[in-house]
């Protein structure tokens, strides 16, 4: 990077400006490749995907007339709500109503400077990362508030209200969480984290102790939550709320916030695999840098689609539960195992500082029977409806 | 210990109700969606699997309309236009015009139930979208023919007696009260008949 600003500032095209100023422009429109290139479109594509996975869950087809497969649905859905008229009531608050949306997006937008795709590819190793993560992340819970006071309608702020109620609730056993990985590797470095870990489950933070399996769960519910995922949508409830804190929002402004809503999946997933998954981490196939590194980039990628799939698989499965239950949920279970978390794996680096591989391999190997067991209960399922099979994903 | 116990309770069957939702819903991954893309995306166009008794569009067979204007008079909102007259020498009937606007109907199949012959009847078609209203008028009678005369044996026109046994079985299958019931059966051992005598001696 440092390189790049300097040749340009020695060459004559910026006219001699200062290096700052031509630092400024090349990150500015590096951001913006970066964001239009890869983050939209990646929101674009998961609500396609979304789309057909519910609906292969329901038995139907989903979106499949744009493009093959209905691939380019995202886009039709996107080219159209930007054609749209955008709407601002009379009523309401202009500037705030206008911000609103562009704070939802930020928060999207600003985890993506620490995130390890490989162990090269990283925009910032900050050493205070994941908590960098987090507290870009609960930008959101303003947006959101803004647009639905600024939108001077009820539904808008009661989804607003409900909005940061929950993610504040759920920003304490998602930080909690986080914290039986800090305390064993003693940093915050998201590529340090990674670092720990080894490729092999059982060298993931995920099994290294019984505490960190159930944070790590503890974490993932949690990061659904803040990202008003099913089953905690509460804040745009449909049925109830018409769209929560969006009611008022039309065309690009609405089409920001749920740009953000699927974009913050794979800031999930990426959290989730950077603390407990192992991360980029690969087995040293050859010395070649650059192959390495697109090596550690798949397997990032495939990890964290992975986990994209299951909270679509989720979302897909579960009920929308009730604002009591949603609070009762985050204060009366997850609060306080998360202590318990945070207590036991202290007592467990105490007692083992530099990790128990035995205790790996045998969270390992329960976590593959509760996988046979899944199967076998599948299996159940599947001969009990007597259905046709059909495995193909596409219709 | 109640309390301690219903809190591990709770956590027990969180854990695995969801558990069980998951397996549910990832057996659906493996299931034919149901989905009946119509109308490019289909094995067999929808109106060939509609049954015999779907009330789609009208048609007229006019080979076989005997002219009584008795659908006529059955239409409630009277979308069925007739006009028949009768030459006073030859005592033939002649239909000069036979209009069914398929806008007004409602596809009650009152018309078609006290059809002597059977020759209006409901068709599995129900694509009727047109660019103009004048052409959603069917006008079943472009040259004046004459109305058929139901014969005292079984019919011997060649051309005729196909069309008026699907005429009959229209009928028998389609319009006889007390008999429109499971294909002809009569459900539970009570007649339905009776049931339509009651509700007609209350009128």
């Amino acid at each position: 990077m440092q390189e790049l600003i300097n040749s340009l500032v020695s060459s004559k095209s910026f006219g001699g400006m200062p290096a700052t100023i031509v630092g400024a422009i090349v990150i500015i429109v590096l951001s913006a490749v970066v964001f239009l290139g890869v983050a939209f479109p990646f929101a674009g594509i998961v609500s396609w995907v979304e789309r057909r996975v519910w609906a292969r869950i329901q038995s139907r087809v989903g979106p499949n007339r744009v493009g093959p497969n209905g691939f380019l649905q995202w886009l039709a859905d996107g080219v159209k709500h930007v054609c749209k008229e955008d709407v601002i009531p009379a009523d309401s608050d202009p500037h705030l109503f206008k911000m609103a949306p562009y704070l939802v997006v930020l928060a999207f937008v600003l985890p993506w400077a620490v995130m390890p795709f490989s162990s090269a590819l990283i925009l910032a190793d900050m050493n205070v990362g994941i908590l960098y993560m987090t507290s870009v992340t609960a930008i959101t819970v303003v947006g959101v508030l803004m647009a639905g006071w600024a939108s001077n309608d009820k539904w808008s702020l009661i989804g607003g209200i409900r909005s940061a109620a929950q993610i504040v609730s759920y920003e304490i056993p998602a930080g909690l969480s986080i914290f039986p990985v800090v305390l064993m590797t003693g940093t915050l470095s998201m590529q340090s984290i990674i670092k720990a870990q080894g490729w092999a489950p059982q060298h993931w933070f995920l099994f290294a102790n019984p505490f960190t399996f159930v944070a790590a769960n503890i974490l993932y519910v949690s990061a659904l939550a803040e990202g008003n995922r099913t089953p905690f949508d509460l804040p745009e409830a449909e049925s109830e709320l018409v769209a929560g804190f969006a009611t008022e929002y039309s065309g690009m402004r609405y089409l920001f916030f749920f740009m953000a809503e699927w974009g913050n999946l794979f800031i999930i997933g990426a959290i989730i695999t950077t603390l407990f998954l192992g991360g980029w981490q690969f087995p040293r196939v050859t010395n070649n840098a650059v192959v390495m590194n697109v090596l550690q980039l798949i397997t990032f990628n495939v990890k964290v689609l992975f986990l994209v799939f299951l909270s679509m698989w989720i979302r897909g499965t579960l009920p929308r539960v009730r604002i009591d239950q949603l609070m009762s949920l985050c204060w009366k279970y997850f609060v306080p195992i998360s202590f318990v978390n945070m207590l036991g794996t202290a007592v467990w680096v105490a007692i083992w500082p530099d990790g128990n591989s035995v205790a790996g391999y045998i969270m390992f190997a329960v976590g593959l029977v509760v996988a046979f067991i899944f199967v076998q209960r599948v299996i159940y399922y599947v001969r009990r409806s007597r259905m046709e099979l059909y495995f193909r994903p596409t219709i | 210990m109640g309390a301690i116990g219903e809190y591990f309770q709770n956590i027990k069957e969180t854990v695995s109700t969801i558990f069980e939702g998951m397996a549910v819903t990832a057996s659906h991954f493996m299931r034919k969606p149901y989905t009946v893309q119509y109308p490019d995306r289909i094995a067999v166009r929808v109106q060939d699997t509609l049954p015999y008794r779907y009330r789609g569009i009208l048609n007229v067979d006019l080979e076989i309309c005997t002219g009584c204007l008795a659908c006529e008079r059955a239409c409630p909102i009277d979308c069925i236009v007739i006009a028949c007259e009768k030459d006073q020498k030859t005592k033939v009937l002649t239909i000069s015009q036979f209009d069914i606007d398929i806008i007004k109907c409602m596809y009650c199949g009152l018309c078609s139930e006290p059809c002597p012959t059977g020759a209006i009847h409901h068709t599995s078609e129900f694509e009727g979208a047109d660019f103009s209203t004048e052409s959603m008028i069917r006008r079943f009678v472009t040259d004046p023919i004459d109305a058929y005369k139901p014969k005292k044996g079984p019919e011997t026109d060649e051309r005729i007696a196909p069309i008026l046994n699907r005429g009959m079985r229209y009928i028998n299958e389609f319009a006889t009260p007390g008999q429109a019931w499971a294909g002809g059966a009569v459900v539970n051992g009570a007649p339905p008949a009776d049931g339509e005598e009651e509700a007609d001696a209350q009128e």
